[in-house]
């Protein structure tokens, strides 16, 4: 059986500066891989390759078993079957909750108006923002705003989500809810790669966790074993610094 | 006094109370407070008082009231001028719809990513440089003769036509650039969160990033409107019998300037009110864009 997504070579440069070196592996359906690793290592790089926001220089990805990067590839109808979360939620401040989370199947699915509400108003309030519907992005918290765009991208029946650091422009106090929210999703069987520097929710939630460093995958294992007994030098290295800094 | 209340006049939900043109405007005056506010009359007086009557005792000044302030040429011209007047303001109302529209589509072209895109952002290129490089007084004389003379079938062929497109040719340049600082100014992860949910470019531009973009530059856009109001005096040169051209005609005919003020009067009985206006409306939007809560 293929992967659901499989990572395979994948090479990109920005100028003189490599960040995606030969990087693999893969994500099951319904698994939960997150990766980790310095800043700088191509956790971002690698998932807005993967949406097709960013081309590769070499290397391909494949979306069960078919090659997304190909130039013949149709890019809107590979980012409606992958969702994607970034750090900075990155609401559209000019439409309110609910239009924000309505905008991509109106537009880009055809979706009408009334479903479509009727969808997003079931989500937000299953994701306990059902009261802030007509609010506007700037009237409302980082974690609600975080909270709403990851329905946004929940709206378009993703088969894989992939979430960059959404907790990383998080008030301490407000990380919980966003974290609350990933794991109910991975409850439900989500397959979700997700970008972490949440060392202690990566061992609770992942099937998986990959360390990058420089470009690659350095190691790859459960969490048990990848934060138990890490294989590489450069993994243990890793996870004492963070730990140092009291994130785990 | 109780205690200090963080917001004395925004309303519970923590927006601005909208405050009316006049309302601010008195608001102005009453917070200078009494004391100062007899230093500021005092002040003014004396010095447009003192700016008058240094202007009034000039050897000259008699001649020059009767040439540019005669009451009477004041009343004669009054009708011809404030006829011409309303072609200004025609030529005004309708390069004022046109510019937004031409402007919009230019920034857009040019903003276009891809290389297939390539011979429309050119074009937008050429389009802002050749209409941003050339005066305006030369732009409108070359289209208000250049084209009518050619009398080419199926163009219209009035100067006053073609010297409003020359106005719109050029101002629609300057106005593409502000739309385009304002798209520019809209973050990066805008435009990769609007593709993301699978909008095409042109979905992404008019649905994520048009409108904020726009939002960003309506200050800047009103302010254009401002000098529009005066610079469709420049269809004068073309013979077009607008305020200034009327002007011109009723001096060359009774050597008397007092026409030229008639028409001054009557552009600035448009534009005073417009730049108040406009300087309330920026002051509110700014208000308004610094109490959002994140
Ligand atoms: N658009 C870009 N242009 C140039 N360099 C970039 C760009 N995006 C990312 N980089 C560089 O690529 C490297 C990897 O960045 P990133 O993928 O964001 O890493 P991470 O998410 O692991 O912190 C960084 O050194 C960054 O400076
Ligand atoms: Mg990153």
């Amino acid at each position: 059986m293929t992967a659901k997504l499989e990572i395979r070579d994948v090479h990109k440069s920005y100028g003189d500066k490599v960040v995606l070196d030969g990087m693999s592996f893969d994500v099951d359906e319904h698994e939960v891989v997150c990766l980790i690793g310095p800043s700088g290592s191509g956790k971002s790089t690698l998932l807005r390759c993967i949406d097709l926001l960013d081309p590769l220089d070499a290397g391909s990805i494949r979306l069960d078993g078919i090659d997304i990067t190909a130039r013949n590839t149709d890019a809107n109808a590979v980012r409606r079957r992958v969702g994607i979360v970034f750090q900075s939620y990155n609401l559209f401040p000019h439409l309110s909750v609910l239009d924000n989370c309505t905008l991509g199947p109106r537009r880009a699915l055809g979706v009408d108006r009334k479903s479509a509400d009727a969808k997003a108003r079931e989500l937000l309030e299953r994701f306990g923002l059902g009261d802030k519907v007509e609010e506007y992005p700037n009237r409302i918290s980082g974690g609600q705003n975080q909270r709403a765009a990851i329905v946004r991208a929940l709206m378009a029946d993703p088969e894989i989500l992939l979430l960059d650091e959404v907790t990383s422009a998080l008030d301490p106090e407000l990380v919980g809810e966003v974290l609350g929210v990933i794991r109910e999703l991975a409850g439900r069987g989500m397959t979700m790669l997700l970008a972490t520097h949440e060392m202690g929710f990566a061992r609770d939630v992942a099937d998986r966790v990959c360390f990058l460093h420089e470009g690659r995958v350095l190691e790859d294992a459960p969490p048990s074993q990848l934060f138990g007994s890490p294989q590489h030098e450069r993994t243990a290295q890793f996870l004492r610094r963070v730990r140092d800094a009291g994130r785990i | 006094m109780s205690a200090p209340d963080p917001q004395p006049s925004g309303l519970p939900g923590g927006l601005p109370r909208r405050r009316s043109f006049f309302q601010s405007t008195a608001d102005m005056l009453r917070q200078e407070g009494a004391r100062a506010g007899i230093i500021a009359v005092v002040s003014t007086v004396v010095f447009f008082g003192g700016g008058f009557l240094l202007v009034v005792n000039s050897p000259n000044w008699p001649r020059v009231r009767d040439q540019f302030f005669n009451p009477e040429d004041f009343r004669e011209s009054w009708p011809d001028v404030l006829d011409g007047f309303w072609l200004n303001i025609e030529l005004f109302v309708y390069s004022m719809l046109t510019i937004p529209v031409v402007a919009l589509i230019v920034a857009v072209m040019r903003s276009l990513r891809g290389p297939a895109f390539f011979p429309i952002r050119l074009l937008a290129v050429i389009y802002t440089d050749i209409f941003r490089g050339i005066p305006l007084i030369l732009l409108i004389l070359l289209l208000g003769f250049g084209v009518p003379a050619l009398d080419i079938d199926g163009l219209p062929n009035s100067s006053t036509f073609w010297g409003m497109v020359a106005l719109v040719l050029s101002y629609s340049a300057y106005t593409a650039e502000i739309y385009r600082s304002g798209i520019d100014a809209v973050p990066e992860s805008q435009r990769s969160s609007a593709r993301a949910l699978g909008l095409t470019q042109w979905q992404s531009l008019r649905f994520a990033i048009l409108p904020q973009a726009i939002r960003n530059v309506v200050p800047a856009l009103m302010n254009t409107v401002v000098s529009l109001q005066k610079d469709v005096a420049l269809i004068a040169v073309l013979g077009v019998r607008d305020a200034v051209r009327e002007a011109q005609i009723y001096t060359t005919r009774t050597f008397n300037y007092t026409s030229y003020v008639v028409a001054a009067v009557l552009f600035l009985a448009l534009s005073i009110p417009l730049t108040r206006f406009v300087d309330w409306y920026v002051a509110r939007d700014r208000a308004q864009r610094s109490q959002t809560l994140v």
